[in-house]
């Protein structure tokens, strides 16, 4: 197997788009399937009453990655032919902050907020129009920022050659950590659920 | 008919059942279904996810279309539109965001959870829940942006790419909304 496909040119760039189609209608019915065209089920995880946002983040990024990993394994994916964004370490630290902050106050990230609006969410609607005000006004400053935009330019950092350990360590580590968050969040759920019914088990 | 005689007959009952929403599926088991898709992202197209990206395709693509010579003299926009010989609109994220509102819609059908509605906390009130959803997606558009992501792009297709930026990105969306979560309280509890 030679993967990704498209990088071995087993199809047009035309048909591509047949495929983003396809992968985004697999993508929107897992979000909705999760709950997370729901602005307050997406909230109640920064209230600790409802942990489905790390629970479904982290097992897609375990499942995805450990995917990943063996077909690299097995020789049949070609991982420097997957694209992925170079690391500006700070203008991504502060944007990540900006964008949690948006998260609490709008009530769900873009991705989200499609199948919120698909589904007839009024909130989900508006929020879409907020996110294209926000990139309007990005793309109208961006002349000011450029500098701070590409700065603390790192390349594409592999967090195992980053941490000077081997992929299947790093690999490893994360599972541990999801399983540890898990765990955490099952715990944080019940102990929320008794507090919340005032004490009694 | 029922709600004025107050009385269900036994088909109305039934029927009730059938329409209520059923309830969201095991988190795990939608995150394995995520996983998957974006498996099949890198594996198919050697790329993954996204979402903020597809607006910028549309603003960028807005803003050309009301003001050319702007959009060619903006350093951003101007990689979005291109040099206009292809519609920016033919590009893979906006094909699958499309996707996203369809595969949203499909299963909130089935599962009947499509409903014209505004989601909120019972101490706030629509317009200014309304409000706040508009400066939240604002926030959200900026900073993802200024991240090269957001949550789809960045955090579960950077992360699952072990990238160090994606990481970095990710655990800071939490921090910020851990922050902000007890001033935002009123909106959702």
């Amino acid at each position: 197997m030679n993967a990704p496909f498209f990088k071995f040119d087993m199809f047009s760039a035309d048909f591509s788009l047949v495929i983003a189609f396809a992968i985004g209608i697999g993508f929107g019915f897992a979000l909705e399937r999760g709950g997370f065209g729901n602005a307050r089920i997406l909230a109640s995880q920064f209230y600790f009453t409802d942990m489905r946002v790390l629970k479904v983040m982290f097992s897609a990024i375990v499942t995805a990655m450990l995917g990943v990993f063996f077909f690299v394994a097995f020789g049949w994916l070609d991982l420097s032919l997957v694209y992925y964004t170079d690391t500006n370490l700070i203008p991504q630290v502060v944007g990540g902050l900006i964008l949690g902050v948006g998260f609490v106050v709008g009530g769900y990230c873009p991705g989200t907020s499609c199948v919120s609006a698909a589904t007839g969410r009024i909130d989900g609607v508006i929020y879409l129009l907020g996110v294209i005000a926000g990139i309007f006004v990005f793309g109208e400053i961006f002349p000011l920022i450029e500098g701070f935009y590409y700065s603390s330019n790192m390349g594409r950092v592999f967090l195992p050659d980053y941490l000077g350990l081997s992929y299947g360590m790093i690999v490893f580590l994360v599972v541990l950590m999801a399983v540890g968050a898990f765990a955490a969040a099952e715990w944080g759920e019940r102990k929320m659920a008794i507090k919340k019914s005032g004490g009694v088990k | 008919m029922s709600s004025i005689t107050g009385i269900f007959s036994k088909e109305e009952a039934v029927q009730e059942k059938i329409h209520e929403p059923k309830p969201y599926s095991n988190p795990y088991l939608v995150g394995i279904g995520l996983g998957l898709v974006l498996l099949a992202a890198f594996v198919i197209m050697g790329r993954g996810l996204g979402a903020s990206g597809a607006f910028s395709s549309l603003v960028a693509t807005g803003v050309q279309q009301v003001a050319p010579e702007h959009a060619a003299n903006n350093p951003y926009f101007k990689e979005y539109v291109g040099d206009g010989s292809t519609n920016p609109l033919k590009d893979w994220l906006v094909f699958e965001v499309l996707g996203v509102f369809v595969g949203g819609l499909i299963s909130g059908l089935l599962a009947h959870r499509v409903k014209k509605r505004v989601e909120k906390g019972d101490r706030i009130s629509v317009r200014n829940r309304l409000i706040f959803a508009f400066i939240g997606g604002g926030l959200m558009g900026f900073g993802a942006k200024l991240a090269r992501g957001c949550t789809s792009g960045q955090a579960l297709t950077g992360g699952a790419l072990l990238n160090l930026g994606s990481w970095a990105f990710m655990m800071m969306v939490f921090a910020g909304a851990y922050a902000m979560a007890y001033f935002m309280r009123r909106q959702w509890t």
